[in-house]
């Protein structure tokens, strides 16, 4: 599977919503409905704020964002270089957060799996995470 | 009864509910409603964020006697409220003449 398109950014504001509406853009040749647009925004959304949030601790850090189609298959990979995750099974537990911030609910790979059609993640401590996420666009 | 209703923005992630959480709490600590009305129409995209951002309003209103309605949320909003298990403790309603 060859991605089609690539961009680095930074984690900033602005640029957490400009990598949404880009990824959401991507899948418009696939024509896919509002409530798909809204799965995929609301997917990518945790999986940007998982790499703010965690990733880079209190720095700013670099995010990559890749996609990619298969057929009607939409493929995004979201990459950052931060400090990995120590336990992928934990991770994807329901209401599993490392945070002592109340505001965090523990549920965006819960939300991912739920509005795309597969999840995986790649993590390396030190080395940094990766989350791919696949999802049938119907017709 | 004395209501508080609010619309909410169009997006809901960590930044958005951050700033969200801080005017809800402020007009709930102004105005002691009994009922919080939160008006989801404008709302397109709500992500794990809005659970924490609801949850905390709950507990504020739990102090005050009171409860948390929602209205005009969309499909990816309802799930996002189910899975969290949101819906067992706030009251959504629903149309009463939806045809």
């Amino acid at each position: 599977m060859n991605m089609e398109m690539e961009m680095q950014f930074l984690l900033t504001p602005e640029n957490e919503s400009f990598a949404r509406v880009c990824a959401a853009a991507f899948a418009a040749r696939l024509d896919p409905t509002m409530e798909e647009i809204a799965d995929i925004k609301t997917a990518l959304s945790e999986a940007i704020s998982n790499a703010y949030l965690h990733a880079y601790g209190e720095k700013s850090g670099l995010l990559i964002l890749r996609a990619g189609l298969c057929e009607r298959t939409l493929i995004y990979e979201i990459e950052d270089r931060g400090i990995g995750i120590r336990s992928i099974e934990e991770a994807m537990q329901p209401f599993f957060t490392t945070s002592k911030n109340a505001a965090r609910s523990g549920m965006g790979f819960t939300l991912m799996q739920a509005f795309m059609d597969e999840v995986e993640v790649i993590s390396e401590p030190e080395k940094g995470t990766k989350v791919i996420l696949r999802k049938v666009i119907s017709h | 009864m004395k209501e508080l209703e609010m619309k909410l923005p169009r997006e809901i992630d960590h930044r958005s509910a951050e700033k969200w959480t801080k005017i809800l709490r402020k007009k709930i600590a102004e105005e002691h409603p009994k009922r919080l009305i939160l008006d989801f129409a404008e709302v397109t995209m709500m992500d794990s964020s809005g659970i924490g951002l609801i949850l905390g309003r709950y507990k504020q209103m739990k102090e005050l006697g009171g409860e948390i309605i929602v209205k005009n949320t969309s499909r990816q909003v309802d799930c996002v409220l189910r899975l969290s298990g949101l819906y067992q403790i706030i009251r959504k309603w629903e149309r009463r003449n939806a045809s």
